[in-house]
């Protein structure tokens, strides 16, 4: 089936040819950063996760948010679902694939990495967050190829896949949640020690995730003669809808909490981000920027009239993404080490070849995508006729 | 109607089974919370090696404990390239800190000026129930029979979940190779590359080991050693008649954010 990535437009093998130079700077990049050392990053003593980490968190939302096709066609049987529903499983194939690599960009000695399974340490929230984004990654590439297989040879889905593909759907809130779990368990972290945590990186991938889709959907419409149905993407629209509200609420939350409290150390990350502390500010523009397009997104997507315009709905979706990317892709992970134990401020500030290397991993996070994209509608396609 | 009967009993069996695994889980994790929220002392079986820092004896300026400890350990002093310490790549064991910055959570109003102008010294807590080896992945940082906690650095993957977990700060990562540093390429000499102790690579974390290897020689800790102030005591806090509780029993101590549960095995006498 995958040799129907290998024929297509001149545009396609164009976008090809852009991910692979930018595939091939971030190799080089990497290259750089494993014989210099991890200090050609902005990371510091202080500050020791940044954008590698913040994108392993993002893109373990954007992984999540595959069940949330998943679940109403298989469980509720919403047919309209069916046709995307593969789109869910490979995106989340490719967004699990690129936290992976984030992971190992961020290692100091990435040789090392399997030790993790050498040692197995069931006390590390780490060792656990490798182990369910592994299965993850397996039970999407698994269920959706089975799956399109069968499409493709114009018969029904195997029987035996549907506890595969029932056991994705706690798979995906456990990968979310155990990411969670990385920072929501850290003495002394004041940012991230909070029991909201795990559900409000649950609401903001389901805003977040959908909202994507959506894109994808929209531009596969334009670029691949691909129409997922007006229906399910309003569907998905109500979904990005309800839990950007969710996420929202859930965000206020940790307002009330710590500024009730009166509780300083509760407030200080919050103020860093917010208006800066000490005189550091260096994530308050982004901060404000997230919060503003997170509001504009939600004041066009709430009426169900103005969602229903795909012009506009796609505007929003853009708003939304960015939004969410900007507070979990950077500011809630830069943040949570503001002040630092030592009641310091150190401000991060990203190295080129960092941003070097991320761009090469969501470049190959999107070739991973557009090749099973590819298949997959060439599938559905050939299917149709 | 027996049938029925059967699997009711079967059900209610099952249930109760699972309810008892649940109560009986709870009770165990309260038990153990219980112990560390009252921060009363531990099982007083085996070592648990400790220190106290009398913070009035600790000479205002000084840094020989930190200058002795870095020098037989092989910190690299990394600098920029206009002299100035490298603050970003910094690596360091034992250092000294104002008082706010130590004792955050301790009162902040009306601190006599004294003590408001004065530093300590800060190091790895060696906690009892330390963070950094609970989320470790690969037990590469690990605590010993005797509680002090380790590195074993040809094991550790360089994640950093460690720096993230410690809340005191104690941890620092070799972001560049320690032997590039100016100090490292003096092979021999004061100040320089000693080789009773090994360098590490780039690319772990690295941080207090409370001199295990003089320890093992019967040496006491360097900083304890060197100090001109004799402000610090280290010994077995679970001995009852080691020097170490002996201060402890007679003296007012605190320990670093010892409201976190963590346990730290350095107490300062303020």
């Amino acid at each position: 089936m995958i040799e129907k990535a290998l024929t297509g437009s001149q545009k396609y093998w164009t976008w090809i040819g852009v991910l692979l130079v930018l595939i091939a700077s971030g190799l080089y990049a990497y290259g750089q950063q494993l014989s210099i050392g991890l200090t050609v990053t902005g990371m510091s003593r202080d500050v020791s996760w940044g954008v590698y980490i913040a994108q392993l968190t993002f893109l373990v939302g954007v992984a999540a948010s595959a069940v949330m096709l998943v679940l109403p066609y298989y469980l509720h049987d919403y047919k309209k679902f069916g046709k995307i529903v593969i789109l869910g499983e490979f995106l989340a194939v490719a967004a699990v694939s690129m936290c992976m690599m984030f992971v190992i960009a961020d290692m100091g000695k990435p040789m090392r990495v399997f030790n993790m399974f050498f040692y197995p340490s069931p006390g590390s929230v780490l060792f656990w967050d490798a182990t369910v984004l592994t299965v993850y990654l397996l039970l999407n590439i698994f269920c959706g190829w089975v799956v399109l297989q069968a499409e493709a040879k114009n018969v029904a889905p195997p029987k035996w896949i549907k506890p595969f593909i029932y056991l994705s759907i706690p798979w995906a809130v456990s990968i979310h949640t155990v990411t969670a779990f990385l920072y929501a368990g850290l003495p002394g972290r004041h940012l991230w020690l909070t029991a909201v945590l795990a559900p409000r990186f649950l609401a903001s991938a389901f805003a977040a995730g959908p909202a994507l889709l959506i894109l994808l959907a929209l531009l596969l419409r334009k670029v691949a003669n691909f129409d997922a149905g007006k229906e399910a993407i309003q569907k998905l629209a109500t979904i990005v809808t309800y839990a950007a509200l969710t996420n929202l609420f859930l965000y206020g939350l940790e307002f009330f909490t710590a500024f009730y409290s009166g509780i300083p150390s509760h407030q200080h990350a919050l103020q860093y981000l917010f208006t800066g502390l000490h005189g550091y500010n260096a994530l308050v523009p982004w901060t404000w920027v997230s919060l503003l397009l997170g509001l504009g997104a939600i004041a066009l997507l709430i009426f169900p009239s103005i969602r229903k315009q795909e012009k506009i709905l796609a505007i929003a979706c853009i708003a939304l993404f960015v939004s969410l990317w900007i507070d979990k892709g950077i500011c809630l992970i830069l943040g949570g080490f503001v002040p630092t134990p030592l009641e310091h401020v150190t401000e991060y500030s990203v190295g080129s070849l960092e941003v070097m290397i991320t761009i090469g991993i969501y470049a190959i996070g999107a070739l991973i995508l557009t090749v099973l994209y590819k298949t997959a509608i060439t599938v559905k396609q050939n299917a149709a006729k | 109607m027996e049938d029925s009967r059967r699997e009711f009993l079967k059900k209610a069996g099952v249930g109760s089974l699972v309810g008892l695994g649940v109560v009986s889980a709870v009770t165990a994790i309260a038990e153990k919370t219980s112990a560390a929220g009252s921060h009363a002392p531990a099982a007083t079986s085996g070592i648990r090696y400790g220190m106290v820092i009398d913070t009035r004896k600790c000479i205002e300026g000084c840094t020989v404990c930190s200058d002795v400890c870095h020098e037989i350990h092989n910190v690299p002093d990394h600098r920029l390239p206009n002299g100035d310490a490298d603050l970003k790549n910094e690596i360091k064991w034992i250092w000294k800190e104002p008082h706010a910055n130590v004792f955050p959570s301790k009162s902040s109003q009306f601190v006599s000026s004294e003590l408001t102008k004065k530093k300590h010294m800060v190091l790895c807590n060696h906690c009892e129930n330390p963070p950094c080896v609970r989320v470790c992945p690969t037990q590469a940082t690990f605590k010993r029979a005797d509680g002090i906690v380790l590195m074993d650095f040809h094991r550790c993957i360089g994640c950093r979940f460690c720096m993230a977990a410690c809340p005191y700060g104690s941890r620092s990562f070799n972001w560049k190779d320690p032997r590039d540093a100016d100090n490292m390429k003096v092979i021999g000499k004061k100040g320089g590359f000693d080789r009773e102790f090994p360098t590490r690579e780039r690319g772990v974390v690295e941080k207090c080991n409370l001199c295990a290897e003089r320890l093992a020689k019967g040496l006491l800790p360097a900083c304890v050693e060197k100090c001109p102030g004799k402000a610090m005591t280290f010994g077995d806090l679970n001995d009852e008649n080691s020097d170490i509780r002996k201060v402890l029993a007679s003296t007012n101590t605190i320990q670093r954010k010892s409201e976190l549960g963590t346990g730290p095995s350095v107490f300062y006498i303020v």
